[in-house]
């Protein structure tokens, strides 16, 4: 009930011209603080949709998100957003993308100087302080969503949301991304809302892994909790058996009970 | 006369990657960044060889240009100067930009910065302004329904035709000739930055709205920027344009000013003198076009496609 995020019956519908489409029906979901959610579902299914409820960018037709007691009513930086192409701002460079943010977000809270240094603080995070002059378009793709991912945290945001963050990328960045973000949840204990159409990291990363049915009108169809013990190491996982089981589980859900008609 | 195609800038190929940090280790992508091998003893000679490389080829062109002309006009009856005739005709045209003998017999320095203050002044008149609506127009979808068509028709219209109209209006030669100004290179300005406005990646709002930025701070620190290039490809556009209308209308108004020199040369039928002032016009347009393009790269910097 009294969950830290808090998602209530939210009903999507996008009005194009004269065509409506409902595309989430009746989804709810509670995410307790510091616990990381993985959203998974096939393509088009409303993930994307569902997260910028979250974030306030798209408004729902029915229900309410509350977010540590307080209904969402817009965009706002307690609930920053990493989005899949990296949103950094191609004229600025990767320290002036966070220092934007840092800027706006503890105007009159932090000084100058502590601005400066919250923003080298979370280029430390995610181990991009040697490209802190770098324009994005200098900096590979990994690189850019580990800043994306710098500027979310610097925020210091009650939940962070990313949307597929690391789709884009080759497997090799993906598994150091993954391990990255898996870190840095672990240090700092920040709740996360990730979508990814990936199972394998949905199951290495998440405590809970919600399987969304295929749309429209799609819904919340069934939550799985990983009982696997943090920090997990990938090597190992291969071997154990409560691993697969999860893994499994998804892949049942993706592609026999509910898989896309599309494919 | 009125080429204001909108030039778009074609998103660029993403840069190929940079190969990824494989250890997140941070000294692993630390590597001390080398500066171009600007200490390396060859660097000089090779700078040198690729300035040659570019000068060259145009230089061997216009030489073999001279050459044609001098001997298709050698003939003295001919009805065109020689270049060698031009040299001899208006060699202190030439050689000297700078002698003021007052009452319009002056230098062509003095009639070329003259031109080039009423440009100044109408441009950066244009430029201001067309930025400004080009953003609340591409900004606003209803507005830039209501007024674009408008737009595509009245930056067709050339600029002299515009000169009747602000001399009856201003009355005046020196204000009617920077409304000319004004008014044919606002179009592509407008044009150009709604454009850029209206091709804002989606993601760079929504940063900005989870930042929660004032429609202030959404304006100078989102859409401006983002449409930089498409703002100085509008500029550029738009400066050529002016220096068009510039020179046309200082024709028809008279007094100092290359436009009206060229035009009292004809009446004077010294064709010498006004192919002298030719090689200025064509020199100085290629000059503002050449630093409204470097002001372009300078302000966009990393612009480009992310
Ligand atoms: N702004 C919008 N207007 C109309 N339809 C939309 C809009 N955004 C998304 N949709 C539709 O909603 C559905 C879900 O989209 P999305 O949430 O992006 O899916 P996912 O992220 O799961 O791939 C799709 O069919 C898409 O076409
Ligand atoms: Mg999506």
């Amino acid at each position: 009930m009294s969950a830290y995020l808090s998602i209530e019956q939210i009903d999507v519908t996008f009005t194009r011209g004269r065509t409506v489409s409902n595309v989430l029906r009746n989804v709810s979901l509670g995410v307790d603080r510091g616990d990381f959610v993985t959203v998974i579902g096939h393509s088009g299914c409303g993930k994307s949709t569902l997260l910028n409820v979250v974030a306030g960018l798209v408004e729902p037709a029915t229900g309410a998100v509350i977010v540590d007691g307080v209904s969402v009513a817009g965009p706002g930086p307690d609930r920053a957003v990493v989005f899949q192409n990296h949103s950094l701002l191609p004229w600025l460079s990767v320290y002036e993308n966070i220092r934007i943010a840092v800027d706006k977000v503890f105007a009159g809270k932090k000084t100058g100087k502590e601005r400066h240094a919250w923003v080298l603080h979370n280029l430390e995070l995610v181990q991009m302080i040697h490209a802190k002059d770098k324009r994005p378009n200098e900096i590979s793709g990994g690189m850019k969503q580990r800043v994306g991912i710098a500027r979310a945290l610097a925020m210091e945001p009650k939940v962070l949301l990313l949307d597929e963050p690391f789709g884009a990328l080759d497997a090799l960045t993906r598994a150091h991304l993954q391990d990255a973000i898996a870190e840095i949840h672990q240090r700092l204990g920040t709740t996360i809302v990730m979508i990814t159409h990936d199972v394998d990291e949905a199951v290495l990363l998440s405590d809970r892994i919600v399987m969304m049915t295929n749309g429209p009108s799609a819904t919340i169809g069934e939550i799985l909790t990983v009982p696997l013990a943090r920090p997990r190491k990938r090597l190992d996982l291969a071997e154990d058996g409560a691993y697969h089981h999860c893994r499994h589980q998804v892949l049942e859900f993706l592609y026999a009970r509910h898989a896309s008609r599309a494919a | 006369m009125t080429a204001t195609v909108t030039r778009l800038p074609l998103p660029e190929p993403e840069a190929p990657p940079a190969p990824d940090v494989l250890s997140p280790a941070p000294d692993v992508a630390a590597e001390p960044p080398t500066p171009p091998t600007a200490d390396k003893p060859g660097y000089i000679l090779e700078s040198l060889r690729r300035f040659a490389g570019a000068i060259v080829p145009p230089i061997v062109t216009i030489m073999m240009l001279l050459a044609v002309w001098q001997w298709l006009c050698a003939d003295p009856t001919a009805l065109f100067p020689s270049p060698l005739s031009i040299w001899e005709q208006s060699r202190e045209l030439i050689t000297d930009p700078f002698f003021n003998r007052g009452n319009l017999d002056m230098g062509l320095f003095w009639h070329v910065s003259t031109s080039l203050q009423r440009v100044a002044i109408g441009f950066a008149m244009a430029a201001g302004v067309g930025i400004l609506v080009g953003v609340i127009v591409g900004a606003n979808s209803l507005a830039h329904r209501a007024v674009d068509p408008l737009f595509q028709v009245l930056r067709t219209i050339p600029p002299l035709a515009w000169l009747p109209i602000s001399l009856a209006i201003l009355r005046e030669a020196q204000p009617s000739a920077l409304f000319v100004i004004f008014i044919t290179s606002i179009w592509p300005i407008i044009i150009n930055t709604a454009v850029g406005v209206r091709n804002l990646p989606p993601d760079y709002l929504n940063v900005g709205r989870v930042l929660q930025l004032n429609p202030l701070e959404m304006f100078t620190k989102i859409m401006l920027p983002a449409a930089t290039p498409y703002i100085f490809t509008g500029l550029r556009i738009g400066v050529g344009m002016s220096w068009l209308a510039i020179i046309a209308s200082e024709m028809l108004l008279g007094g100092v000013g290359i436009g009206f020199f060229i035009w009292d040369q004809y009446n004077a039928s010294r064709i010498a003198d006004i192919v002298v002032a030719l090689a200025w016009v064509g020199g100085v347009g290629f000059l503002l076009d050449r630093f409204i393009a470097l002001l372009g790269q300078f302000a966009a910097r990393g612009a480009a496609a992310s």
